[in-house]
């Protein structure tokens, strides 16, 4: 983390840089929030470690309109969507100075609450364990317990796109982690009366706050059609379970093809909405019907979704292919 | 006296692209072959027009089931529209399927202006599914209905 | 004073709701919200927080006012029935209990929503005391006691047993209903329950003494120094961080803006609905004319002035937020209201 302060600390001395985006720290230890630096006196302030799960790209479509250069530090998952973001032309890749940072999984803390762990005052990483002061006595718990869910099924720790790394991990070249797309199989394994009974349950949770909306870098709509009053599609209204049915399911749509699985969505979801299993059905099915197919990994490939072959599936597809798909 | 029809009559909405399918059911009529009555179409300037938001909002209105019809792969009038409309269409049914919707409620069928058989049997068939499905409970809307 | 084994409050669930609608923790899907109790209901009063809070049982996320038709030329308005029945909130905390006090003074105030008044007449509160608050709670700095909950009935879970103290005239008709439905069950607590449960009391507040955000300075959020703070240069770099979106307004207990709508339903009619609104999102203050409140910072700056200076302004110093915690554990970018008192609201917070 020094080595990041020190090297920011440069860059914004001699010029390179206006401001910098990262992250400020928290009063619990686990809640650093994003944040801009322009000095070297607020930069003591900065933090990186495992809490630190925000994904900045989204926040440079706004720094793209800032005097200067900006210096984003990302996550190896986060270039993903700074790459889409500059395909879309959505971000001043010009404006932009990216260190890439290593990233070795980050936490959610709502697990910590879930393991029964309260009154924390400090928090300390060390090794494979959490460790916690509490009022009500130390604890810990295994760092991988407190992983997000997207960080169990890791793309791989390769920075998509950067200026410089630091603290990038030595086994920068190794695959993906577990597979990505074991619980959407075991939905698609099952009838469709308890996929209906499973999707009713988790969305009818949904409190309308679009939070999976805004922290998406693919949403990056400058008038979200959800936000228009011209349709009845209500923004804010729980009124009816067809309103979440159809904000999600267009949500989904509306980043298929673009969606490069970040799991910010499901990360900030107050009522713990697996929404990433929606993302993640279109991304299973465009790859079994059209390729492989990685948002975010180049910037110049079209997506899927503005693209077509002679030979494409038909959609009666969906009826033939049986259950288990 | 007046006998109450407690018949199931389905409501089908079926998007047609105005170059082929619409001319196509207007074939179909001016030949005189029949589909069910059920059918509503929606003329559209090509299948590719049609957005995944109108297909869930024809749901919430209550149409029981939803059926897309445009020009076969390479005679779109605009080229290639329904090359897009395709993918969109497979991605949208697999997620509605994956929802948990029956997944005969929406279809998608290539049909040309010289089909008029072509688009009468495709109704047929389709107001059939929609009578074996009965009534679209998973996506409706309860705020539309009584 | 009452008491009843942890073991036989599902007795109690179904005495109540046999006899009034009752609403209570309810865990679904893996998360805890307020939700009507029934047999295949799991209630679940250990989580402390409720990821939204009671509100929505006198203020709810979506309600319809009226319906209206067009038939045969004619035009028919059919206005939604205000609630007539008595029903029960069970669990409340006492940050949520105090919240309901401010939804009071904003809806029970002239004009009077009668919406909202005919559900607190209608409703009975039976409050539960915080056995082990968190970290995120700060419900002290704004006088809260959670060791003593307050409303109708407060309850106090002590080790296996729960003890139930009424006290309003409410709280003693439910009482009286728990009590003969449960005959034995619910005992007199006796000279001994009172010991326990002060002794449990003294323990929580012990620990509240402790939490990390019990002492806050909130010396600075006074009327005279309004303008102050409105034009603190601190707003522009702390709304940064924020997502727009609504969550912190959705989960908060004490938010009480709404938006009213229409549903054009076909043939099934129009409904005239209210819904939460939040002060975070862009339309929030759309009008006619234009909108007033252009950019997220003068949106972020609306909401904690609201909560900590304007609102206490009009209702002698009570401030609209009661400490409950959920936005500091909920924010997608873990802003909330602490960091806004900790940066404005007095020497002390250094």
């Amino acid at each position: 983390m020094q080595g990041l302060i020190e090297r920011a600390k440069e860059l914004l001395a001699d010029g390179t840089v206006a401001q910098v985006l990262g992250w400020r720290k928290g009063d619990m230890g686990y809640d650093p929030e994003p944040a801009y630096f322009k000095s070297e006196e607020e930069l003591k302030d900065f933090v990186y470690d495992a809490f630190c799960g925000a994904n900045l790209s989204k926040y440079m479509i706004e720094a793209a309109k800032l005097e200067g250069k900006t210096l984003v530090f990302l996550k190896p998952c986060d270039t993903y969507s700074f790459n889409q973001l500059i395909k879309e032309h959505r971000v001043d890749r010009d404006k932009t100075y990216i260190i890439g940072v290593g990233c070795q999984g980050t936490l959610k803390p709502e697990k910590i609450r879930e393991a029964g762990i309260k009154g924390i005052e400090t928090v300390t990483i060390d090794g494979d364990t959490l460790k916690f002061d509490t009022i009500y006595g130390a604890k810990e718990m295994p760092f991988a317990d407190a992983l997000l869910e997207r960080c169990k099924v890791c793309k791989g720790k390769k920075h998509m796109v950067y200026d410089e790394l630091i603290g990038a991990a030595e086994d920068e070249e190794a695959g993906p982690v577990g597979n990505r797309f074991e619980e959407v199989e075991k939905l698609e394994a099952m009838s469709p009366e308890e996929r209906f009974a499973f999707w009713q349950e988790q969305l009818s949770k949904c409190i309308r706050c679009n939070a999976c909306r805004n922290v998406c870098p693919a949403c990056s709509c400058r008038k979200c059609v959800f936000d228009s009053n011209q349709y009845d599609t209500s923004q804010k209204a729980n009124a009816a379970t067809f309103e979440e049915q159809m904000f999600h399911i267009i949500r989904a749509f509306h980043v298929a093809g673009r969606c490069t699985d970040c799991g910010e969505c499901s990360r900030v979801c107050p009522q713990g909405i697996p929404l990433h299993l929606l993302n993640r059905k279109f991304i299973k099915d465009i790859d079994s019907f059209y390729g492989e197919y990685q948002a975010g990994a180049d910037t110049d490939s079209r997506g899927p979704l503005t693209n077509f072959t002679f030979e494409d599936v038909e959609p009666s597809i969906v009826q033939t292919r049986g259950g288990g798909h | 006296m007046q006998v109450e029809n407690t018949e199931f009559r389905p409501k089908i909405v079926a998007f047609c692209c105005n170059w082929c399918s619409y001319a196509g059911a207007d074939l179909a009529g001016s030949s005189r072959l029949a589909y069910p009555a059920d059918v509503k179409i929606i003329r559209v300037p090509c299948s590719c027009r049609v957005n995944p938001m109108f297909i869930l909002r024809a749901f919430q209105r209550g149409a029981d089931g939803v059926i897309l019809c445009g020009c076969h792969p390479g005679d779109c009038h605009y080229t290639t529209g329904n090359y897009y409309a395709r993918r969109r269409m497979t991605l949208l049914f697999s997620m509605l399927d994956y929802l948990g919707v029956e997944n005969g409620r929406t279809r998608v069928e290539w049909v040309s202006a010289a089909e008029g058989v072509k688009f009468s049997t495709t109704m047929n068939e389709f107001v059939a599914k929609i009578h074996e499905l009965g009534e679209n409970v998973r996506l409706e809307d309860l705020r539309c209905k009584g | 004073m009452y008491q009843i084994a942890k073991n036989k409050l599902n007795d109690l669930y179904q005495a109540i709701s046999e006899k009034e609608d009752l609403f209570l923790p309810v865990s679904k899907g893996g998360q805890t919200n307020y939700g009507l109790w029934t047999n295949e209901a799991v209630a679940d009063i250990d989580t402390l927080k409720t990821v939204k809070s009671g509100k929505d049982c006198f203020f709810p996320q979506s309600e319809v006012l009226y319906k209206s038709r067009h038939e045969n030329g004619k035009i028919s308005i059919d206005p939604t029935e205000l609630q007539n029945k008595p029903f029960v909130v069970f669990g409340m905390r006492a940050c949520d209990v105090r919240a309901v006090k401010v939804l009071d003074n904003v809806f029970l105030t002239d004009p009077v929503d009668s919406y909202y008044a005919a559900r607190r007449e209608h409703g009975t509160i039976v409050s539960l005391a915080c056995h082990e608050p968190e970290e995120t709670c700060f419900c002290k700095n704004f006088d809260v006691d959670a060791a003593e909950p307050g409303a109708d009935v407060e309850t106090w879970m002590v080790g296996e047993s729960l003890y139930w103290k009424a006290l309003t005239e409410k709280g003693e008709s439910l009482t009286a209903l728990v009590k003969e439905a449960l005959a034995d069950s619910f005992a007199e607590a006796g000279a001994e329950g009172e010991k326990k449960v002060e002794k449990e009391q003294a323990a929580v507040r012990g620990i509240i003494e402790k939490l990390p955000l019990s002492h806050l300075d909130l010396s600075r959020f006074k009327p005279e120094n309004t303008m102050e703070l409105f034009d603190s240069p601190a707003w522009e770099d702390m709304y940064k961080p924020c997502l727009a979106c609504g969550t912190c307004t959705f989960v908060c207990p004490t938010c009480q803006c709404y938006d009213i709508r229409d549903f054009d339903g076909g043939k099934a009619g129009i409904r005239h609905y209210r819904c939460w609104d939040s002060c975070m999102y862009s339309d929030f203050t759309m009008m006619a004319h234009g909108n007033m409140r252009t950019s997220q910072l003068q949106r972020f700056r609306q909401r904690f002035m609201h909560k900590l200076v304007y609102y206490p302004a009009n209702n002698d110093g009570m401030y609209s937020c009661v400490g409950c915690g959920r936005c500091v554990s909920k924010c997608p970018s873990s802003l909330n209201i602490v960091k806004v008192i900790k940066k404005l609201g007095g020497e002390g917070n250094e």
